[in-house]
C-alpha cells in the first residue's frame, strides 16, 4: 500500500463526501444543489488524475519526443462538466417552480405545507 | 451612483473584447487550448454582462428572447448538418474526409471548425437562455 | 518539492472551500464558497495538467453556476437556514460510503504511473495519430470533435434540452399554482 501515491485519491474522496453530506443531510433545497455541484466536481477531479502521467505535459502536440498526459479522461470530462451545469439549471428551475408553489425552499416546511393542502 | 458610472464605462470598454476573445478561443480551439465549450461561455458571459449593466430590457434590445431561441437550435443543426453533408457526399454520418475528398486532413479540419462553431452558438445562446429566464422568472 | 507543496496547499484550501460551503447558513456566502471551490479546482487541474477542462471549470463552473445561483437566490430571497445540527443517520452513511471508496483505491495504480492500465490502449493510439489523421494539433479538440464525434452532437442536443427545459419551467404560465393560505 503505497501511502504516497494514494493520498490523493483519499483527498478526492474526502471531498466527495463533503457534497454527499450535503445533498442528503441538508433540509434546504439550495444547500442541497450546491453539494451536488461539490460532489460533481470533486468526483471530475478524480477522474482527471487517473490520466495524469509522472512528467507528462498539456496534451497539445507540440514536440513527437515528450510525454503527454492521458487526454481522453479530459474530452470525457469536458462533456460532463458542461452537462453537469445544464442539469444543475433544471435543478435550480425546479427550485424556483417549488418556490413559487408552495413559497418555501425547506423541505420541512414543504411538506408541512403540502401536508395542509391535503386535507 | 458613481459606483453604475465605473460599472457602465468599464463593460463598454471590455465588452468589445470579451466578445472577441470568445471568437478566438472558439476558432483556434484546435491549436490552443479552448474550443467551442469554451469559447460559447465567454460570449455568453458578456451579454451578461451587458445586461447586468443596462437592465433586462437593454439586454432584450440587443438580443431578445425570439433571437435566442432560434439560436438555441441553429448550433445543433449546424452540427447535424456537417454530419448529414457528409452522407450525402458519400461517407458515413460525420466521416468529416469527405468533406474535401481531395485532401483527407483539410476537410477533417474543416469539418471541425464548423462543428466548434455549432457547438460554440448552441452553447452562447442556452446560456443567455438560462440566464434570461432565471431573471425573467424575477421580475414577475 | 515544490509541485508536491503546491499539490497539498492546493488541496487543502479545496476541503476549506467546500466544508464553508456546506456550513455558512447564509446562502450568498455559500454560492461565493462554491465559485471559490470551481476556481481552486481549475488550478487544480492546470497543476495536472489538463488545461482544457481547467478552462471550461473557471468559465462555467465559477462564472456560469454563481450567475444561476445567484439569480435563483433573488428569486429564492431565502438567507438562512434554521437548523445547523449533525444529522447522525446521514453522516455515518456518508462515512460507510467513503470507507468503501477508499477501500476500492487500494487497488488503484500509483498516482502518475505511466504503465497504469489507463495509459495503455487507447490514449496511446490518439496521442500518435491524431495530428496525421486530423491536422489538428490539440488532442483533446481531435478526440472531442472527429473521433468521438457523435459523443460531442448528442452532448450538444443535451445542453439544448437544458436551455428548453428552463423556457418551458419558467416562462410559459403565470403563477397560478399559488396557494397563499388564509389565517
Amino acid at each position: 500500500m503505497d501511502l504516497l501515491g494514494l493520498y490523493n485519491y483519499w483527498v478526492y474522496i474526502a471531498l466527495m463526501m463533503i457534497g454527499f453530506y450535503a445533498i442528503i443531510a441538508k433540509p434546504n433545497l439550495v444547500k442541497k444543489v450546491i453539494g451536488l455541484a461539490l460532489f460533481q466536481t470533486a468526483a471530475f477531479l478524480l477522474y482527471i488524475s487517473i490520466g495524469m502521467v509522472d512528467g507528462g505535459t498539456a496534451p497539445i502536440a507540440w514536440d513527437p519526443a515528450v510525454r503527454y498526459v492521458n487526454p481522453l479522461p479530459h474530452v470525457l470530462i469536458l462533456t460532463a462538466i458542461v452537462v453537469g451545469v445544464s442539469t444543475m439549471a433544471v435543478a435550480l428551475a425546479l427550485v424556483v417552480a417549488i418556490h413559487r408553489a408552495h413559497g418555501s425552499v425547506e423541505t420541512t416546511e414543504i411538506d408541512r405545507h403540502d401536508a395542509d393542502d391535503r386535507e | 451612483m458613481k459606483e453604475q458610472f465605473i460599472v457602465r464605462e468599464v463593460a463598454r470598454l471590455l465588452i468589445p473584447f470579451i466578445l472577441l476573445f470568445g471568437l478566438y478561443v472558439i476558432f483556434h480551439g484546435e491549436i490552443s487550448p479552448g474550443g467551442g465549450f469554451q469559447g460559447g461561455v465567454i460570449l455568453a458571459s458578456a451579454f451578461i454582462l451587458y445586461t447586468l449593466v443596462y437592465g433586462a430590457e437593454g439586454g432584450q434590445r440587443v438580443l431578445s428572447s425570439d433571437a435566442s431561441d432560434r439560436l438555441n437550435s441553429v448550433g445543433v443543426l449546424l452540427f447535424a448538418g456537417v454530419g448529414v453533408a457528409t452522407m450525402v457526399l458519400g461517407g458515413a454520418f460525420l466521416a468529416y474526409n469527405e468533406l474535401l475528398p481531395a485532401q483527407p486532413a483539410a476537410g477533417q479540419v474543416l469539418g471541425i471548425v464548423l462543428v466548434e462553431l455549432g457547438v460554440g452558438i448552441t452553447v452562447f445562446a442556452v446560456m443567455v437562455t438560462l440566464f434570461n429566464e432565471m431573471i425573467g422568472a424575477a421580475r414577475r | 518539492m515544490t509541485a508536491l507543496l503546491i499539490d497539498v496547499m492546493l488541496l487543502l484550501l479545496l476541503v476549506i472551500a467546500a466544508i464553508a460551503a456546506i456550513s455558512v447558513r447564509n446562502l450568498l456566502a455559500a454560492t461565493m464558497f462554491l465559485a471559490i471551490y470551481s476556481l481552486l479546482m481549475a488550478l487544480v487541474w492546470v497543476h495536472l495538467q489538463a488545461v482544457d477542462v481547467a478552462f471550461t471549470e473557471a468559465a462555467v463552473g465559477a462564472g456560469i453556476s454563481t450567475v444561476l445561483l445567484v439569480g435563483t437566490l433573488v428569486i429564492v430571497k431565502s438567507d438562512e437556514e434554521p437548523t445547523s445540527m449533525i444529522h447522525w443517520p446521514s453522516l455515518a452513511a456518508v462515512l460507510v460510503t467513503g470507507a468503501a471508496l477508499v477501500y476500492g483505491t487500494l487497488d488503484m495504480p500509483s498516482f502518475g504511473d505511466p504503465a497504469a492500465p489507463a495509459n495503455q490502449h487507447v490514449a496511446p493510439y490518439y496521442i500518435e495519430r491524431a495530428l496525421a489523421d486530423t491536422g489538428v494539433p490539440n488532442f483533446v479538440t481531435a478526440v472531442l470533435a472527429s473521433y468521438r464525434g457523435y459523443d460531442t452532437l448528442f452532448e450538444t442536443a443535451v445542453i439544448f434540452t437544458a436551455g428548453i427545459s428552463l423556457v418551458l419551467l419558467l416562462r410559459a404560465a403565470a403563477p397560478r399554482r399559488r396557494r397563499e393560505k388564509k389565517p
